[in-house]
C-alpha cells in the first residue's frame, strides 16, 4: 500500500543484489518494495469511471424520484410518482415486457444459429476462413446502417414482396414493418443477422479448446454425429456458453439502433423497447424525471437477469466439468 | 487430420449456399446504390443495374445534412481515434497496477469496472447530458471523446487485466532492478508486451464508437461535428425511400470498416476471440 518505502536508494539495492552478500530477509522485503506498482496508475482510470460513469449514474438514479426538468441541478422530491406514471403509459409500460421478451428471443435463436455456424465451419472445408469471414462481417458494421438495408427488404415494393409474387404467394404481400406482429419479428431478424457472427466466433474459438483426439475417440466408439455432439461437444462448449449467451443478452435488452432504423418504435409504439423510450422520453419529449425512471427500469432489469443468467451459467460450467 | 472426402465437399457446397444466402443484404445494398432513379421504379428490386449508375455516391457525399459526409468521416475519426488512445494510456497503466497489486483495494476497484460493463450507461447519459450543456461540451469532439472514456474504460481495464495476469515479471523486474523508474518500466518495457491486448482493446472499442448512433445522436444532434451514423440517420429522413441515394450513403459510410475488415479480417476475429476469452 505505501509507496512512499519504495526505494530510497535502488543501485545499492542493486549492488548488494549483485554481490548476493547481503542477508536474505532484507534483500527479499527491499526487492519487493522494488518491484510494486505505484497506486497513482490507477487513479486515471478510476476517476473516469466514478466521474463519468458511477457518479452521473447515481444522480440519474435519484433524480428518478423526482420532477427534474433538466434545466438546472433543483428538483423536487415525487417519491414513486415518475414510475407510476411510466408504467401506466402504453408506450412506455408495454416496453418493459417487450424488451425483456424480445433479448429472450434473440439471446435463444442467435446461440442456437451460432453454435450451428460453429459447429459446421469447423470441418475441414477448404473455404472456412472465407466463409467464417462472411459470417462475421455484419457484426463488424453500423448497426443503423444495417437497419436501413433490411427496411427496403422488408419495403412493401421491396424483394421480400417481389419474391412472394414470383412464387405464386401474392395473396401473403403485405407491408412488413407495419403490422405489428411482424414489425417485431423484423426487429428480431435484423439483431440475429447482425450478431450471428459474434456467438460464432465465441463458439469457435471454445471449439478449439476441445481435443481432436477426444473427437476422434467417440468417433472409434462408434457414437454417431448426434451422440457426439450431445455428450462430448455440447457440455465442452459450456465456458462459451457462458460468454456467448452474458454478451448477447447485453446486446440484445440495449438494442437501440435497430429499431429506430428499422421502425422507429412504430407502427403504433409496438417495437418500443426501455432503451428507446428512455431516449424518447427524455430527449425528444423533455421529460427528464420520466426518462430517468425508465432509465432506471432498464439498468434495474439488464443488471439482475445478466448477473442472475451469468451466476446460472456459471454453476452450470462447474456442473459439467465435475 | 480428416480425410477430404464426397462428405466434406457436400458438406462444404452446402456451407457455401448458405452463406451466400445470409450475404444477400449485401448484394441488395450494391445493386439498389447503383440503379438509376428511374431504374428503381422500373426494374425488379433485386435485379442488378445494367449499366451501373454511380451518380447517386455524388448526390450522397454532398446532399446530406451537417456539411455533407466528408465531415461525418472527419467527426468519426477523430472521435474514434482520439477516445481510443486516452482509453489505452488510462486503461493499460490501471489494469497493470491492478494486475501487479493484488489485494482487497485492487479488487474492490477491479469489481468496480466490471460492474461497468453489465450496468447499461443509458443511466448515466441523462445527467452527463445536462453536466456537458452546462459546461458547453455538447456538440464538441473534446465532450465525445470524454464521453467515451466513460463508456470505454470498464471493457478496456477488463481486457488488458486479463492478460496482465498471464504475463510473466521478469521482464519489468530486470529493468526495475537496472533502476528504471516505474513509468519508465511500464512505457519501455510492460506496454510493448500489452501490444496483443491493444489490439484488442483498439479493434473492439473501435468498433463500437465508430458505430455508435445512440450517443452521437444525443451529444452531436444538429451540431456541425456529427458522425457518420447521425448524418446518415438526418440523410434517410430528407430522402424518405429514395433507396439509391440512401444506399449509396449507406455504403460510403460502412465502406472505411469493410476495407479495414478485409485487409485485417484474420488478426480481427483472432484478436477478438481471444480477448472475449481472456
Amino acid at each position: 500500500m505505501d509507496e512512499s518505502v519504495v526505494t530510497p536508494d535502488k543501485t545499492t539495492t542493486y549492488r548488494r543484489r549483485r554481490d548476493g552478500s547481503e542477508a536474505t530477509g532484507a534483500r527479499r522485503s527491499s526487492k519487493r518494495a522494488l518491484g510494486r506498482v505505484p497506486w497513482w496508475f490507477v487513479i486515471p482510470g478510476v476517476a473516469s469511471i466514478l466521474v463519468l460513469r458511477y457518479l452521473p449514474s447515481i444522480a440519474g438514479g435519484t433524480y428518478a424520484f423526482t420532477d427534474w426538468t433538466g434545466a438546472g441541478l433543483s428538483a423536487h422530491w415525487t417519491g414513486v410518482a415518475n414510475f407510476r406514471q411510466v408504467l401506466s403509459d402504453s408506450a412506455t409500460g408495454g416496453a418493459v415486457w417487450r424488451t425483456i421478451l424480445l433479448a429472450i428471443a434473440f439471446v435463444i435463436v442467435v446461440n442456437v444459429v451460432g453454435i450451428a455456424l460453429a459447429v459446421s465451419l469447423r470441418a475441414a472445408l477448404r473455404t472456412r476462413t472465407l466463409l467464417r469471414a462472411l459470417f462475421f462481417l455484419p457484426f463488424t458494421l453500423s448497426q443503423l446502417a444495417t437497419a436501413y438495408i433490411w427496411q427496403f427488404i422488408l419495403a412493401y415494393d421491396g424483394p421480400v414482396n417481389a419474391l412472394l409474387k414470383a412464387v405464386g404467394l401474392g395473396s401473403l404481400v403485405q407491408t412488413w414493418l407495419s403490422s405489428p406482429i411482424f414489425a417485431i419479428l423484423a426487429v428480431l431478424v435484423v439483431l440475429v443477422w447482425q450478431y450471428t457472427g459474434l456467438t460464432m466466433i465465441v463458439y469457435l474459438a471454445g471449439l478449439e479448446s476441445i481435443s481432436e483426439e477426444l473427437d476422434e475417440a467417440a468417433s472409434v466408439d462408434g457414437a454417431s454425429f448426434g451422440q457426439k455432439f450431445r455428450h462430448v461437444t455440447f457440455p465442452l462448449l459450456a465456458p462459451a456458453m457462458t460468454i456467448a449467451v452474458t454478451l448477447t443478452l447485453i446486446y440484445g435488452l440495449g438494442a437501440f439502433d435497430q429499431i429506430i432504423g428499422l421502425t422507429g418504435g412504430g407502427p403504433v409504439d409496438s417495437t418500443q423497447t426501455l432503451a428507446t423510450q428512455v431516449w424518447q422520453q427524455t430527449f425528444v419529449y423533455g421529460k427528464y424525471g420520466e426518462g430517468s425512471a425508465l432509465a432506471l427500469i432498464f439498468a434495474i432489469v439488464v443488471s439482475v437477469l445478466s448477473l442472475g443468467l451469468m451466476a446460472v451459467l456459471r454453476m452450470r460450467e462447474e456442473r459439467l466439468q465435475r | 487430420m480428416r480425410r477430404y472426402n464426397w462428405k466434406t465437399l457436400s458438406w462444404e457446397i452446402w456451407m457455401i449456399i448458405v452463406a451466400l444466402v445470409f450475404c444477400l443484404p449485401f448484394y441488395l445494398l450494391i445493386a439498389v446504390a447503383l440503379k438509376s432513379p428511374a431504374d428503381l421504379f422500373t426494374t425488379s428490386p433485386s435485379s442488378f443495374p445494367i449499366p451501373p449508375n454511380f451518380a447517386n455516391f455524388g448526390v450522397a457525399w454532398q446532399a446530406s445534412a451537417g456539411g455533407g459526409l466528408g465531415v461525418a468521416l472527419m467527426s468519426s475519426l477523430i472521435i474514434t481515434v482520439g477516445t481510443l488512445v486516452v482509453l489505452i494510456v488510462f486503461g493499460s497503466l490501471c489494469a497493470y497496477a491492478l494486475a501487479r497489486r493484488p489485494g482487497k483495494l485492487s479488487n474492490v476497484l477491479y469489481f468496480l469496472f466490471v460492474l461497468g460493463i453489465i450496468v447499461p450507461f443509458q443511466l448515466s447519459i441523462i445527467p452527463l447530458y445536462v453536466g456537458f450543456r452546462h459546461l458547453g461540451l455538447v456538440g464538441t469532439y473534446l465532450g465525445m471523446i470524454i464521453l467515451w472514456v466513460g463508456i470505454g474504460s470498464p471493457m478496456t481495464v477488463f481486457l488488458y487485466t486479463g492478460f496482465v495476469r498471464s504475463l510473466p515479471k521478469d521482464y519489468e523486474e530486470a529493468a526495475k532492478l537496472d533502476g528504471a523508474s516505474a513509468l519508465r518500466t511500464f512505457w519501455s518495457v510492460v506496454f510493448p508486451l500489452l501490444r496483443p491486448a491493444t489490439g484488442t482493446v483498439a479493434i473492439l472499442m473501435g468498433l463500437f464508437i465508430w458505430n455508435d448512433f445512440f450517443t452521437s445522436l444525443v451529444f452531436l444532434g444538429g451540431s456541425n461535428h456529427q458522425t457518420l451514423p447521425v448524418v446518415i440517420y438526418s440523410f434517410v429522413g430528407q430522402y424518405v425511400s429514395q433507396w439509391e441515394y440512401v444506399f449509396a450513403a449507406v455504403i460510403l459510410a460502412i465502406l472505411p470498416v469493410v476495407i479495414f475488415f478485409v485487409i485485417a479480417q484474420r488478426q480481427l476475429i483472432r484478436g477478438f476471440a481471444g480477448g472475449i476469452r481472456g
